[in-house]
């Protein structure tokens, strides 16, 4: 099975930039899929707006659809994983629901009903395939370096959202169709299915599965991983939402609003320069400081933005923040888990997350449109503190 | 090795297919014929080939397009990572006097009665970390004086007698009375529409009712006719007498997610699906169809 690479772990540090082939397999795919779905992204509201006639409100209301729908249909598609014990099966699925709905666009036509409904399924795809992705990851690399191979993976997968765009605006560019660039998008996200179909291996594991979802929910009285998951929460609520982040970079330094769109992708590339070197010294160094380090990377980014000071340094410490906590995350749950429940458990924690963060987009909206931006950082970065100092003490 | 050979096949299966229809897919640049169009002629119903793009008669191309009184304006869209939008300010021979660099994604257009008045609504997303959230930004350009307005949002707003204050105001949708000063648009804050009525020289707006979108205004100022949302959550044609404050549903019964524009001081017309058609503006009659593959409708 995977006794190659547990042994190659014997003999570290000479070999230790080895990658196992099965996550380097799953990068590929999060690669490729991810420029599938960042062109979709990225000429959605062009093709909605200019092609379809579509107002903004009723843009607004698919648009909103992305949200929401990944949460519920993740623990679903967890337990299924679990149950069944073929998380490739369940990614697999995830994959080729989200191929799918490359073509349901240009099928929808003009009603945006049927548009919202594609773009939902697609986020369902993308619900369903997370987990039972990470559970792959951690049951393919050497515990002791599972940093490095999250980091990997990250990394790989930022790079496909940083060529998905440049593809997209290509391809309109040269056929001025948006029927083309979803074609192509398609075919991205076809070879992404053929990629995982064929080098992604299954990894199962002898263990009884989960008869209902009460077994998840009972990983919750295990103290290590009820911490983690606590933390993660507590931190979620008090992590300001990017968007907030990139208004007020662009409120800071009276960048143009036309700008916005542009500094993701500053965060984008620290983040996907950081993630190996973060994620490997994180496996050296332990996960919990690479954690903590991480978000005191996000208080600096606070206390910068409440500051005004300059806004070139927020961008890569936002990146450093995701390189030394996402994946990082993920690698310290992994072998918290028992077999079994493996992705059941990552999706436990990775929903708790989502929600936290999204409760905390609507509680720092609240307090920005109340007191203006400043107060909310402040609150916000206390939070962060109180929440680190607090993580020993919690049971 | 034969999983090697299997992508390979497929990469250039895929690849082969995906160029193919790239190819396939993109348009022929359209003969740029000779422009006979004449704005200043009045009672010319023009529209925007939805094929090409081009104002039919013209050799101008727009994504949304409005003109009145030998005016015109033409919103074109320059899609990329920044979202680019160009307003043409257009003269009765389709020549352009005036450009604008806009922010955002063309939603809107409109012209006054008189030629004089301009207004735009683009509008911008937000990142892909955001979902759900857009706004709107609607500038307005006085062609006698050359002011531009490049967002209206910061414009006093009174409702329920109150001055409002609210940090996520959104105008969209502008139409001008014949004084070319006051003008009707729609206000979205916390998740609700509303009509507005505006003053250009006052500079104030205040609030009129709640769920009117995209208003315009008829020829003599009577009437406003909007589209308003269903509980089913389709939009549908309404008209307002100003005077009763009276709401009547027009004819048509269908989703309608456009500005009307006024054909004749009877009906309006709009786009509904791919194609542009007419309706009385009083809830009597049936829907008529103007002009096939079309949008942007405007009479001159």
């Amino acid at each position: 099975m995977y006794i190659s690479d547990v042994k190659s772990g014997g003999t570290m540090s000479r070999l230790s930039l080895a990658v196992p082939a099965n996550v380097l397999a799953l990068g590929a795919v999060s690669l490729v899929t991810d420029v599938s779905s960042e062109m979709v992204t990225a000429v959605l509201p062009f093709y909605l707006v200019l092609s379809l006639g579509l107002s903004p409100l009723a843009f607004g209301l698919v648009d909103g659809l992305f949200l929401g729908v990944t949460a519920v249909v993740r623990l679903a598609g967890a337990h299924l994983a679990d149950r069944l014990q073929r998380p490739k099966l369940v990614a697999g699925l995830g994959y080729a629901l989200s191929a799918a709905c490359r073509l349901g666009l240009p099928a929808a036509g003009g009603s945006a009903a049927l548009i919202g409904a594609v773009v939902a399924a697609d986020r369902t795809g993308k619900g369903l395939r997370t987990a039972p992705r990470d559970a792959l990851i951690t049951l393919s690399a050497d515990p002791g370096r599972l940093g490095q191979a999250f980091g990997v993976h990250r990394a790989m997968d930022t790079a496909g959202a940083f060529l998905g765009p440049l593809v997209a605006f290509a391809v309109l560019g040269v056929s001025g169709a948006y029927d083309a660039v979803f074609v192509v998008s398609f075919a991205v996200a076809v070879l992404g299915v053929l990629i995982f179909v064929l080098y992604v291996r299954d990894r199962r594991e002898a263990a009884p599965p989960p008869a209902s979802i009460r077994p998840a929910l009972a990983l919750l009285a295990e103290p290590r991983f009820r911490r983690l998951c606590l933390t993660a929460c507590g931190l979620g609520l008090v992590t300001v939402s990017d968007a907030f982040v990139y208004l007020l970079v662009q409120h800071n330094a009276g960048l143009a609003t036309e700008h916005l769109p542009l500094l993701p992708l500053g965060t984008a590339a620290a983040y996907l320069l950081l993630a190996v070197p973060l994620g490997r010294l994180a496996d050296r160094v332990g996960r919990g400081p690479m954690f903590v380090l991480g978000h005191l990377a996000l208080v600096a980014v606070y206390g910068v933005l409440a500051a005004s000071g300059p806004f070139w340094v927020v961008l890569p410490l936002l990146g450093l923040f995701y390189a030394a906590t996402d994946g990082v995350l993920m690698a310290a749950a992994g072998p918290l888990l028992p077999p079994g429940l493996r992705t059941s458990g990552l999706a436990l924690l990775q929903t708790g997350q989502a929600v936290a963060r999204m409760v905390s987009s609507i509680l720092y909206g609240a307090a920005w449109a109340a007191f203006g931006p400043v107060p909310g950082l402040v609150a916000m970065g206390v939070g962060v503190v109180a929440c680190l100092s607090l993580r020993k003490v919690v049971r | 090795m034969r999983r090697g050979v299997i992508l390979l096949v497929a990469m250039l299966v895929l690849g082969g297919g995906a160029t193919g229809y790239i190819l396939w897919s993109g348009h022929p640049a359209p003969a740029a014929g000779r422009s006979t169009l004449d704005l200043a002629k009045p009672g010319q119903i023009l529209v925007r080939d939805r094929a090409t793009g081009l104002i039919r008669g013209s050799s101008t191309r727009c994504d949304r397009f409005h003109a009145a009184h030998g005016t015109g304006v033409c919103l074109v869209a320059q899609p990329g990572a920044m979202a680019t939008t160009y307003a043409l300010v257009l003269d009765h021979a389709m020549r352009q006097t005036r450009r604008v660099r806009l922010a955002g994604i063309p939603s809107r257009a409109r012209v006054s009665a008189s030629g004089r008045m301009i207004s735009w609504t683009v509008f911008v997303t937000g990142d892909s970390y955001t979902g759900g959230a857009f706004s709107t930004r609607t500038g307005l350009l006085d062609t006698r004086t050359g002011n531009v307005t490049v967002t209206i949002e910061d414009i006093p707003l009174i409702k329920d007698g109150r001055r409002y204050h609210s940090a996520d105001v959104n105008y969209w949708g502008v139409t001008f009375a014949p004084d070319d000063s006051r003008f009707y648009a729609t206000v979205a804050t916390r998740g609700k529409t509303y009509l507005v009525e505006g003053d250009y020289t006052r500079w104030q707006a205040r609030v009129l009712r709640e769920n009117a979108e995209c208003p315009s205004l008829s020829p003599d100022g009577r009437r406003i006719v909007y589209k308003k949302r269903m509980p089913s959550g389709a939009w549908r044609l309404h008209a307002l007498d100003l005077a009763t404050d009276r709401e009547t549903p027009l004819a048509e019964t269908a989703d309608v997610d456009d500005q009307a524009a006024w054909l004749d001081a009877r009906s309006v017309m709009y786009a509904k699906g791919r194609d542009v058609w007419a309706v009385p503006a009083d809830g009597s009659g049936t829907p008529r169809l103007l002009a096939t593959e079309a949008s942007s409708p405007a009479i001159t």
